[in-house]
Formats: C-alpha cells, structure tokens, sequence
C-alpha cells in the first residue's frame, strides 16, 4: 500500500530529526510543548499503520541497500508480532512527554532529546528486517536510557546506570558473533530469509545460546535480573515507563523474532530449561515483591514476575502460549508504564517513594486512588481488565502442555495478588495518612492515566481486535517451529549419521 | 616503469612544506607569518593535492615504491589527519613560539615519513620510511614547557623506539638470509611455513615488531601510555593517531604473505587476542585520560589484527577501516582532550566534571568519540568493529572473533566513564576551563560528524578500501 510516504522510515527518523529541532529552543517550557508537539505529530505519521491486515506476511516493507559488500540492508517491515509493540512505543511517548512535565526540572532540553531518540531507536528495533540493522538499534537505544538514568535519576543514579549498561552490552556482544556467524553459515542478514534456513544443531545450540543470553538480559530473566530493580528505583518516571513498556518487550520480541524461528531445534531442545528459569521468575519476583517498602522497587520485582509470564507463554510452544505471550507483553506495557506514571504523580507530592510515607491517600486523593486500583486489579488479572486476558491465555497453554508447569503458575498469580493487595490496601487506607494537604489529580494526570485506563478495559472487554492482529502471525510461527522440528527428528531417525552426532554431543550444558 | 614526477606529487608537496618550515626555521621568526598561522591553509590543500592524485598507479624506483589504490588511499588519510593534527597543535599552549616551526617542521616530516611508508614495498624502504618517521617524533615529544615527564616520555619513546627497529633490522637479515630478497612482491612467491623456512618466519615475526611497536601492539606497547602522558595532548594526539595508519598499512602488505593456519598468523592472532585483553583490562583503572587512550590504543591494535589473520581482500580492507576509524575516533578525543585543557594541562577523569554545563558542544563530541571508541551504534567504530568481525568469522579464527566482542564488554566501563564524568558529575572547585571558541566547536563538530556520517554509511569509504584489498588479494 502506498501512504507516498515510507511510513516506518519516517517513523524512524521523524524523532530524530526534532530532537535536533530541540537545540534551538531555549524556554524548558517550548521544549516539553514542542515535544509533545513532536510526539502527536509521530502519531499522526504512525495513522497508516493502521490499515495494517490481518495476515502473517511482512507489510510496510521498506528496503534499500546500505552495504552492499556485506550484503547489508536497510530493510523494515512488521507483522503481527512487532505490530503491537510499535503502537505502544508511539503512544507511550506523549505520556511520558506528559508525566514528565513537572518531575523533570533541570536539564530541560536535553531530557527530552534523549526520550525522541529512545522513540526512535525503539521503533527501529521492532521494525528492522535486516538482523545488523537490528542490532544498531538494539544498541543505539542504550546510550538515551543510559543518561536518562544517569542525569534525572536518584540518590544512587551513577550505580544504576553503570549496571544497566554494563549488564545489556555484555549481554549483546555475543549477539553480535552470533548475527556474523548466521550470515556466514546462512550466506544472508535478512531475517525473512533465514527464517526458511535450516542451521545444523551444532550450530544453532550456541547461536540459540548467544542470543539467548542478550535477550534473558534484556527481559529479564530471573538469574540475570538484578540490574532492573536498581534501574527502575532510580530511574525518572518517564525513563522507567519507556523501560518498562518498550525495552524490556525487546527482549521477549527477540525470543519470538529470533530464537523461535531462526534455531527451532535448539529452542525446542533449551525449552525445558528457559521453562524453568521462567516459572523461578515468577516466582522469585513474586515472593521479593511481597517484602519490598519500596513502592517502585515492588513494581520493578513484579515486573520480572509478568515477564516471567511471556518468557514462560513463549516456550510452551504452543497456541495460546505464544498468543498470551503477546497479551501480556502489551498488557504489561500499559499497566506497569501507568503504575509507574503514578509512583511518579505520587512522589511529586511526598518526595518519597516508600510505602509508609505515602499512606492514606484513599480519603484525599480518590481518584488517584481509584487509577491505582484499577491498574493494580489489572495487573494481577482480574477479570475484564486486559491483565485476565494474557494470564488466563498463559494459564491455558501451560496447562495444554503439562499440568505440572501449570499447578507452578498458580502459586505465581497469587502472589501477584498478594503483593498488590498489601500495597494497595497501605495506600488507600494506611495510617498515620501523609496525604492530608496533597491536592488531588489535576487535568493533566487525569489525561495520561485516562489513556491506559481505557486500553484496560478496552483489551479486557473487547480483545477481538487483537487477536485478529496477533492470530496470523502467531500461528505461522508456531505452526513453522512445529513443522521445521518434525522433519529434524525425522531425519534423525533415518540414517543421517551428522545429524546425529551433533544431537548427541552437547548433553552435558542442560544440567546446569 | 618510466619515473614521473607526477606519481609522486603528494610526497613533494609535504616536502615542500617541509622544507618551507625549515627555512623559517633558520630565522628568528620576526619577519615570517607565525607557522601556525599559514600552515594549516597549506595542510589544508595537501589533502586537495592528494585527491588529484587518487588514481596514481605505478611500481618506481626499482620496483621499491607503489603507487596503487591502498597507498593512495592511506595517504589521503594521512594527509587529513595531518591536516586535523596541525590544526589541533595551532594553539599548543605549552610550546614557546620560537619552537613552533621546528615543532610543526617535524610534524610534518614524521607525516611524509608515513606517507612514504605508505608506497613501500621493499623491506629496506620500509624500514627506512618507518625511522624517518620515528625520529622526527622523537624530537617532537620533549617539546613541552618546564616540563620533565614530557623528556622522560621521550627518552621511554627513543629507547623503545631504537630496540624495536633493532629487533626489525635483525629480523630482516633473517628474512633476506633465508629468502634471497627483500621485495614484497616476491616474497609472497615464497613459502612461509615453519617446517618450510623457520629462519624467513623467525625474520618476518620480528621486522613486524618493528610494525608492532608504531602500533603498539603487546609486547612492544610499554612505552605508550608513558609517552601519550608525558607528551603535551596535541603531540600526544599525533603520535596516536597518524603513525598507526603507517604500521597498519605496511601489515596490510605483509599480511597478504600470509594464509590462515600458518605459524605467523596465529601469532599475529595470539598477540592480537592478549593486546586487547591486556590494554583493557589496564585501562579500567587509569585515571588520566591520556594514559587511559594510551591503553585504549593497545587494545585497539589487537583488534586491527582480527582484520589481518582472515588473508581475505575483505579482511585487509576492514583492517583499512578500523585504522581510518580508529584515526578519525581517537583525533576527536584528543581534540576535545586539548581544548578543555586550555591550559595544556594533563586531564584527569575529574577534570571532566561538569563539562555539560561548560562547553555542552564539547561534551557531546566527547561523548560521540567515548561511544565510538567503545564500538556502538550508530558510529565509525561500531561498523568498523562489525566489518572486522565479519571478515575473520569462519576462518579459523572464531576464538579470535569471540575474544573481540567480550572485550567490548569490558572496554565499556572507561570508556563510559569519560560520558559519566562529563554528563552527571558536577564540577569541582577550579575546573579547567574549556575553549569555547567557534574553531574549537567546529573542529570537534567536524570530526564528531565524521565519525557519524562514516557510522551510517560506510559503503562509499569502504568501497574504496576494498578496491584496494582486491589488488593485493585478488
């Protein structure tokens, strides 16, 4: 279709281009208007995504060479995966462009700079089609988060930002060996393409295994998860709502974009294990989350407990497991990018973000009390918020595919419950209250928590619409990873002697 | 092949400068424009010179100078990166201005040096070329005012400097004793196995050495954080940025004797591999910027070597990259290196402070050269990086590639330190302060530029420096 416009190039560049208008501006108030003059404007560019149709193909396909004696491409294109994904980076924006209005004081300008390159670097990575292309802007997104943490966040900001960084960049240089390895094996960078090479087990074991560790990181996994509760507490608001919403889907997209289709045998082969590491997630956040005083820390440990969801939906392999994957990456952007818009509306008024010193606001705050019930509800899927839709979707694969790993999750969903039931309950009615003097919402927080709340109930009440989006794309990726693992084991029956031998020989890893 | 003037017009230009300087030299300066003042608009159209002369091919002075796509290539970045370096020296304010035009005379003539070795293709000549251009630097390392550890990094660079090109001289008579000449040209005819020839692998491993030590490449690296710490920041950003593009281009030649597997380019590989790992992991805890460059430039000549082991035209013409990238990267850092310390001073990391608030446009040149260096996104460093990895992959040299991309993981941390200081630290009492003129903005928003556009699209550059691959490795 044509827009006479490439809709995700200038998805891409429009940020850029006025995060550099932003350098002519003196006022910080022109700054934070123009750019959530910038972020509409994105918007609007992003309005042809929305003639998107509902099947598994490529579509907005962008592509020019841009290395040619590499075989580099600058290739863009979405489908059913990353559709969702884009739309909640774009809309995110001009919420944090919103919640940040009063919250960030110093350094204007400059803060502002760094969330439209974040945009942009965002959207490229949902959208890239050329697997180096994708890793520049895998790695181009670090350096805005890393000073968004770095410049606006709290007491401990330096040690935040320096294990964010350190931990992500070390996660995703042994993606980078892997990308030059499946170009050399495989003979091309574009992702489509290799989606239909079959790589010997060899050589997808440790390339599954490279891959994997960058994008466990990112999510992130339960044994290397450590830098995302110090990275959320002393993040600004803004930067831990893009955290939360955006970057930390990059990594589960990177399991479904690359570990599913481009190594099915050794994703089918490791899935025991990320199973594993997936449910301790949930567990594990779950359990922390209870004890935390910390609001934003409780909300940044019950992240690695919904991600554990996706983690876990994604390596069920099967329908509804890959299907509550998604939900739940979408549901997670907008509940916990909201709760952590209301940690930052709250700490504006207390300047603390612990629990005791902001009880009591049931009486003196009710609508703000009232979001954050709803969005709390949500986030331990309650039924008709869309919170229920990915973690029943999630219950019903996992149940699929072992009563085992289902009985697991249980406890898990409780514990979600468990721990927003306390901190809720401390909020609204805790005494002694603090919030006696504190006014209410006023209409711009009303506005950006008005957004998510709708999208709430809207996927809670009404997810047709999204899996129509979702279902295409979903089914083809199961159904290939299905169908490419059957003719392995297949040709492993039959005399196949090299096939064999490499099935055979890395037994040992899995114990670990 | 018939000798032409013409080939050679580059080399005669920076003659010409040089013996202009030296001229000026003689007299007392009073009643010649100051060199500072006239250089930089001849460094300036040296680099138009050279681009006339791009397509300049030939085989002169019996067979020792080539002129083919890799030396004009090499010499075209020479010739801009003299022209950056004299542009940074131009207000050298630790150098009394009697010595200027000695000072930029000797600049100059280490570049011609280069710019010869460049052509070399004879063991001898490029032994020769590499002394001229040793010795002139020599001379340029002391000149600092009131100051003992700029003599004391010279002596460490002479020293250094005369037992490696000893180790070279001997490893020579080795080659020329076991193979019977010293053309390169020949020698590839050669065989260079050691069950074949150990005396010509024992030869070729150390006159590389002599290479090694311009690179600074482990074990001949010793003198280079000593010297980038004692030398003043604008002769310490020549003497880190324009000498590599000599030794890389003469291993370029001699890369193309080897092939995967044999004895030397695993040893290339090894020394390559404990480079990187060793300048690393020694830079993390320096806490003078120039002495963490230093060891900065240690790791980076490891990974120049990943180009060179693969023996394919792509290799060579990554190695070619990284050499231009790592030039164009390290320039912007020293440039920003010499205008925040105005005063000539040596930066430590605290210095730094604040640098957001004084000279933003500083800062963020700084933080695009820091981000480079480390090899992200969207810069010169990370495509040169990429193109490295990709062209040894798959050629015996996996463990070399993975070696590579953890010590990104490593080098992160110092690097990240030079943004971290300049962004979120505040200023201490008494920072220095910075140069915040239109000529310091420009030149660091210049090279900032260039290390971005090339990080983008790098296909035209790259071209070039294939072109010139294919013709050594067809």
């Amino acid at each position: 279709m044509d827009f006479g416009y490439p809709v995700l190039t200038s998805l891409i560049v429009f940020p850029l281009v006025a995060a550099a208008g932003l350098f002519l501006i003196k006022s910080p108030q022109v700054a934070r208007a123009y750019t959530m003059g910038a972020s509409i404007l994105e918007l609007i560019l992003g309005l042809p995504l929305l003639t998107f149709q509902h099947n598994a193909e490529f579509q907005f396909v962008e592509k020019a060479h841009w290395v040619p004696q590499w075989g580099l491409e600058y290739a863009l294109g979405i489908d059913g995966i990353s559709y969702l994904m884009i739309l909640l980076t774009l809309a995110i924006l001009p919420l944090c462009v919103m919640c940040s209005w009063t919250y960030i004081s110093k350094r204007v300008k400059e803060f502002h700079f760094c969330l439209l390159f974040m945009t942009s670097a965002c959207v490229g990575v949902f959208a890239a089609l050329d697997l180096v292309l994708f890793y520049v802007f895998w790695e181009a997104m670090l350096i805005p988060m890393y000073l968004l943490i770095a410049v606006w966040g709290g007491d401990q900001r330096r040690y935040a930002s320096l294990k964010f960084f350190l931990y992500t960049l070390a996660g995703s240089t042994l993606l980078l060996a892997a990308i030059v390895a499946f170009r050399v094996t495989g003979g091309t960078f574009s992702i489509p393409e290799l989606m239909h090479t079959h790589f010997s087990f060899d050589f997808q074991f440790w390339a599954f295994l490279a891959m994997a560790l960058a994008f466990a990181i990112k999510v992130p996994m339960f044994p290397f998860h450590t830098w995302l509760p110090a990275a959320h507490v002393q993040a600004p608001s803004a930067g831990s709502v893009i955290l939360a919403a955006v970057l930390l889907k990059m990594g589960t997209y990177g399991f479904l974009r690359f570990c599913l289709p481009l190594t099915p045998d050794a994703s089918v082969y490791f899935a025991p294990l990320m199973i594993a590491f997936s449910i301790a997630s949930i567990l594990y956040g779950g359990a922390i989350a209870l004890g935390q005083e910390d609001v934003k820390k409780l909300i940044a440990y019950s992240s690695v407990g919904h991600m554990g969801f996706v983690t876990l939906g994604i390596f069920l392999f099967n329908l509804r497991g890959v299907e509550g994957a998604l939900f739940q990456m979408l549901n997670h952007g907008i509940i916990t990018g909201a709760l952590f818009m209301m940690i930052g509306a709250v700490y504006e008024r207390s300047h603390s973000r612990s629990i005791t010193d902001n009880m009591g606001l049931g009486k003196y705050l009710p609508a703000f009390m009232g979001f954050w019930g709803l969005f709390a509800l949500a986030s331990f899927g309650f039924p008709a918020t869309n919170g229920f839709v990915g973690e029943m979707l999630v219950f019903t694969g996992a149940f699929q595919k072992s009563p085992y790993i289902g009985a697991f999750l249980v406890p898990g969903a409780l514990l979600g419950a468990a721990y927003m039931f306390r901190v809720s309950l401390k909020l609204a009615w805790g005494r002694p209250s603090t919030a006696k003097t504190w006014r209410d919402l006023n209409s711009r927080e009303w506005t950006y928590l008005i957004i998510p709340a709708v999208f709430v109930f809207y996927i809670g009440l009404a997810p047709k619409l999204f899996f129509n989006v979702i279902d295409p794309s979903v089914e083809k990726l199961v159904n290939d990873l299905a169908s490419r693992t059957t003719v392995q084991q297949v040709a492993a029956v039959t005399p196949a002697p090299p096939v064999v031998a490499a099935v055979e020989t890395p037994a040992e890893p899995v114990n670990n | 092949m018939e000798f032409n003037p013409i080939q050679i017009v580059p080399e005669l230009y920076q003659l010409l400068l040089i013996v202009a300087l030296f001229c000026q030299s003689l007299g007392d300066g009073s009643e010649t424009p100051p060199a500072e003042r006239w250089l930089p608009f001849f460094a300036g159209f040296g680099i138009f010179v050279n681009i006339v002369s791009w397509g300049a091919e030939g085989l002169i002075f019996g067979g020792a100078y080539k002129l083919d796509a890799l030396s004009q290539f090499f010499k075209l970045a020479i010739a801009a990166g003299f022209y950056v370096a004299v542009l940074n020296a131009a207000r050298q304010p630790s150098l009394a201005e009697k010595k200027r035009p000695d000072y930029f005379m000797f600049l100059a003539l280490s570049a011609w040096g280069l710019m010869i070795l460049s052509s070399a293709v004879e063991l001898i000549t490029i032994y020769i070329a590499l002394e001229i251009s040793s010795y002139s630097l020599y001379a340029v390392i002391p000149l600092r005012n009131n100051d003992k550890g700029a003599a004391e990094a010279a002596i460490k660079y002479i020293l250094f400097g005369a037992v490696a090109t000893a180790i070279a001289l001997y490893g020579f008579s080795y080659i020329l004793a076991s193979q019977h000449t010293s053309y390169i040209a020949q020698l590839a005819q050669r065989t260079w196995t050691w069950d074949g020839e150990p005396m010509a692998v024992v030869g070729l491993s150390l006159f590389m050495g002599g290479m090694f030590y311009k690179l600074a490449l482990f074990p001949f690296h010793f003198w280079c954080p000593d010297v980038y710490q004692g030398a003043s920041n604008e002769t310490a950003g020549f003497v880190a940025t324009l000498p590599k593009l000599g030794a890389v281009v003469v291993l370029i030649r001699l890369a193309a004797l080897l092939k995967p597997g044999l004895e030397i380019t695993t040893l290339l590989a090894v020394l390559g591999a404990v480079s990187m790992t060793f300048g690393n992991l020694c830079a993390l805890a320096q806490k003078d910027l120039k002495r963490m460059l230093g060891f900065s430039s240690v790791a980076h000549a490891g990974y120049i070597m990943v180009g060179l082991v693969s023996a394919t035209a792509r290799g060579l013409a990554a190695a070619a990259f990284y050499a231009l990238a790592y030039v164009a990267m390290n320039l912007l850092c020293f440039w920003v290196i010499s205008r925040v310390a105005s005063d000539g001073r040596n930066l430590q990391l605290d210095d730094l402070n604040g640098l957001y608030k004084r000279s933003p446009a500083l800062a963020f040149a700084l933080g695009v050269g820091a981000f480079a260096l480390v090899g992200l996104p969207p810069t010169m460093g990370f495509m040169g990086k990429f193109f490295l990895i990709a062209s040894a992959w798959g050629h015996g040299y996996n463990w070399l590639v993975i070696t590579l991309v953890l010590n990104s993981a490593i080098a992160i941390f110092y690097y990240l330190s030079l943004v971290r200081h300049a962004y979120t630290h505040e200023a201490g009492e008494n920072p220095p302060v910075p140069d915040n003129s239109a000529f310091s903005l420009c030149g660091a928003g210049l090279l900032a530029a260039v290390v971005l556009v090339f990080g983008m699209v790098p296909s035209g550059l790259f071209e070039y420096a294939l072109t010139a691959g294919k013709q050594l490795l067809p």
